[in-house]
């Protein structure tokens, strides 16, 4: 039998289209079936057939591990089973549905870390992705389909992969897809074409994958030394996530250091009231999530204590939101923003701008 | 450079014009790749049979000269209408294909020139021809013959191709669909070009879209980053990194200042010297009118898709703009939905 060996990391390439019915899963299935005909000892982890006569005679001659059952308030669910993939050790292994949620009482939260452990064990993994669940662009996917993503992947796993490819498809194509009832059942293909499969929607869509794929190409080319640094300006206001994800995805694009702080009177979170408490954490957690060191601070004028920070830690660019700031805003010049503006003169100050979704 | 200004009747009518000359038209899709092998041929081989399955009317005007097992097998389903060698050259026989008129012609291979005496000297140009006719056209087309991109691809291949196809026709297409492969050992740059490529394609289709049922929103699919520049602004340090910007993002780099009346002859030349980088680092630039900076400002990035704004810091100081907020803070008030990045700026003289 052969053992994986841990010193070699497996390969993780990423089928990333921006709907469903693109032929993500078909495409990973159909370079499948091109590895087990080369003789690559090559098994199906898990696979979402949607009733896809195309996508279901792919897998045809496949070995499919069979999904883990799990019981969750009384109903049976199934998952990945990721040890018996790895109890098995083959040498790639086919994963359908990265952004994956896991249900409650699973090992692990999300499909993609179910994926890192299989990469851990030197299992190279073949999977398929939208775009709309990439992190950062969560605000812009809502801006432009008036959806909000709930199950997203951070950027830093998609950079992982050693592989990006897109899938691509017109959105013509794909809405006929959808009316002949290729892609969903008849009721959801309706509730489909409401949403994200309108026209516009699809093209703004296919737009940004291009671009995400591009970058995902540039991204893996060689690496200049980082110049920048971006420091984001943690708060408790629900702008913050935005906040974040902006900060991240400028800093990726710019090849930048990206750092996050926030600062309160004495510098123990312990001391804020529990609701303000509560929405800190979560955002310092979200930024660490998405590889931002973070950092608490302690004193009693955020903007002072902000520009301190980024003059002793050679920061080039700060990220803030004006809406932040705007509840104790008797005179302008009392903001947050006010006061970087004027303490901040040799540095670059960013203010993020919220996104509303555009109908 | 250009004066702003909002759409004219005269554009409006070509627009329409253009409208209804593509309802009569045949339907125009190019299959793109960065290199050749990645898959077009096969891929749009199928899609004509997938077609044909549907009940559509599919022939095969052209086919590559290089083969395989696989394609042969496809082509074999085909009703073919042979090209003609004239000279030792391939062109297709454009009366035979408006004489059969089917719904569909596939045309595997855009970039020909054909020999010399012909009716049109482009493959490309034919197949206009054809879509004229009210015939739809597949083809495909690698990413080196574009005609505008010869400089960088040349740099990356060593080989600059003799025949090529412009980037408008790509542009004009109904459907252009990529694909994508991992690439070997030094093509990736070319992938890249080719995937910016075609998302240019689809922003142009998406901008249409939206002009077309009078959606005035920021979609924020492309970055598009407005350097605003007074005759005092400091300008380089913002210009060069709005540049920078825009090439990581792949986005566009606007230039806009509001003119004012009374400009001193040292203001003029300060503006003009900062106008000059702005052009050198190949901005698109735009002269503003309004009686209030800050509003021609954001009504220009409005309706521009602006994402990004980059301004130098105030550079008046003291009690009067923390009293009244600075021109700065005015812009960062109304720039819902935009980032606004503030630069740093050598105190005046």
């Amino acid at each position: 039998m052969s053992q994986p060996q841990p010193a070699r990391r497996g390969r993780l390439k990423v089928f990333l289209s921006y709907a469903a019915g693109a032929g993500k899963t078909y495409r990973m299935l159909e370079e499948a079936q091109e590895l087990k005909a080369k003789g690559v000892d090559i098994v199906v982890g898990y696979f979402e057939p949607h009733g896809r006569k195309d996508t279901i005679e792919k897998i045809q001659g496949l070995e499919i591990i069979p999904r883990r059952k799990i019981e969750y308030r009384d109903c049976v669910f199934e998952e990945m089973d990721t040890d018996a993939i790895l109890k098995r050790a083959p040498r790639v292994c086919a994963v359908d549905e990265f952004p994956h949620t896991n249900v409650p009482g699973s090992e692990r939260a999300k499909r993609w870390e179910d994926v890192m452990v299989l990469l851990d064990a030197g299992i190279d993994v073949l999977t398929t992705m939208n775009l709309q669940h990439l992190e950062s662009l969560n605000d812009q996917i809502l801006q432009i389909s008036g959806i909000r993503v709930r199950e997203t992947v951070p950027d830093w796993v998609i950079k992982q992969a050693d592989e990006v490819v897109m899938v691509d498809v017109t959105p013509e194509a794909l809405i006929n897809r959808l009316r002949r009832g290729v892609v969903y059942a008849p009721d959801k293909a309706a509730a489909a074409l409401e949403n994200f499969f309108k026209e516009q929607t699809l093209v703004a869509l296919r737009e940004l994958a291009l671009r995400q794929a591009a970058h995902e190409v540039d991204l893996r080319q060689e690496e200049p030394r980082p110049t920048d640094r971006i420091l984001i300006h943690i708060t408790s206001a629900p702008s913050a996530a935005m906040l974040i994800r902006r900060g991240r995805r400028v800093a990726d694009y710019l090849r930048a250091e990206c750092f996050a702080v926030y600062s309160c009177p004495t510098g123990n979170l312990s001391d804020l009231p529990p609701a303000e408490r509560e929405s800190v954490e979560r955002h310092l957690n979200f930024a660490r999530n998405l590889h931002i060191e973070t950092r608490i601070l302690q004193g009693t004028n955020p903007a002072h204590t902000l520009v301190d920070f980024a003059r002793r830690h050679q920061i080039t660019q700060v990220f803030l939101t004006r809406s932040a700031s705007r509840r104790w805003n008797l005179l302008p010049s009392s903001s947050v923003v006010s006061q970087v503006l004027r303490l901040a003169r040799n540095l670059q100050v960013t203010v993020v701008a919220e996104r509303r979704k555009n109908y | 450079m250009e004066t702003h200004q909002r759409p004219d009747p005269e554009q409006l009518l070509r627009q329409i014009e253009h409208d209804e000359r593509r309802g009569r038209r045949g339907r125009l899709k190019i299959f793109l790749g960065y290199a050749s092998g990645v898959g077009k041929s096969t891929k749009m081989l199928n899609e004509g049979l997938r077609r044909r399955d549907r009940g559509e009317d599919v022939v095969i005007g052209a086919v590559q000269p290089k083969s395989s097992p696989e394609i042969d097998r496809l082509l074999s389903r085909y009703e073919i209408i042979r090209t003609l060698i004239v000279d030792g050259k391939d062109a297709i026989d454009l009366e035979a294909i408006l004489r059969r008129h089917p719904q569909v012609v596939l045309i595997d291979g855009l970039a020909y020139d054909n020999p010399p005496g012909s009716r049109y000297s482009k493959r490309w140009q034919e197949i206009e021809a054809i879509l004229e006719a009210g015939i739809s056209v597949v083809t495909s087309v690698n990413l080196h013959y574009i005609e505008e991109l010869q400089d960088e691809v040349s740099h990356i291949t060593g080989k600059r191709p003799a025949e090529t196809v412009p980037l408008d026709f790509l542009k004009r297409a109904d459907d252009i669909e990529i694909i994508d492969a991992p690439a070997q050992a030094g093509l990736s740059q070319l992938r890249e070009m080719a995937l910016i490529v075609a998302a240019e394609v689809v922003e142009s289709e998406l901008r249409e879209y939206l002009r077309s049922h009078h959606i005035e929103e920021i979609w924020g699919t492309q970055e598009r980053i407005l350097v605003g520049i007074t005759p005092r602004s400091d300008a380089r340090p913002i210009l060069e990194s709005g540049r920078r910007n825009a090439d990581r993002f792949h986005g566009e780099l606007f230039v806009a200042y509001v003119r004012q009346v009374e400009l001193s002859e040292e203001d003029k030349a300060a503006l003009e010297a900062n106008l000059a980088i702005a052009r050198e680092l190949n901005a698109k630039i735009y002269r503003l009118q309004g009686r209030d900076p800050v509003r021609a400002l954001i009504k220009f990035a409005r309706e521009k898709g602006i994402t990004q704004i980059f301004i130098g810091h105030s550079l008046r100081r003291g009690w009067w703009n923390r009293l009244r907020g600075n021109p700065v803070e005015r812009l960062i008030d109304l720039s819902e939905g935009i980032d606004v990045r503030v630069f740093p700026q050598r105190p005046l003289p």
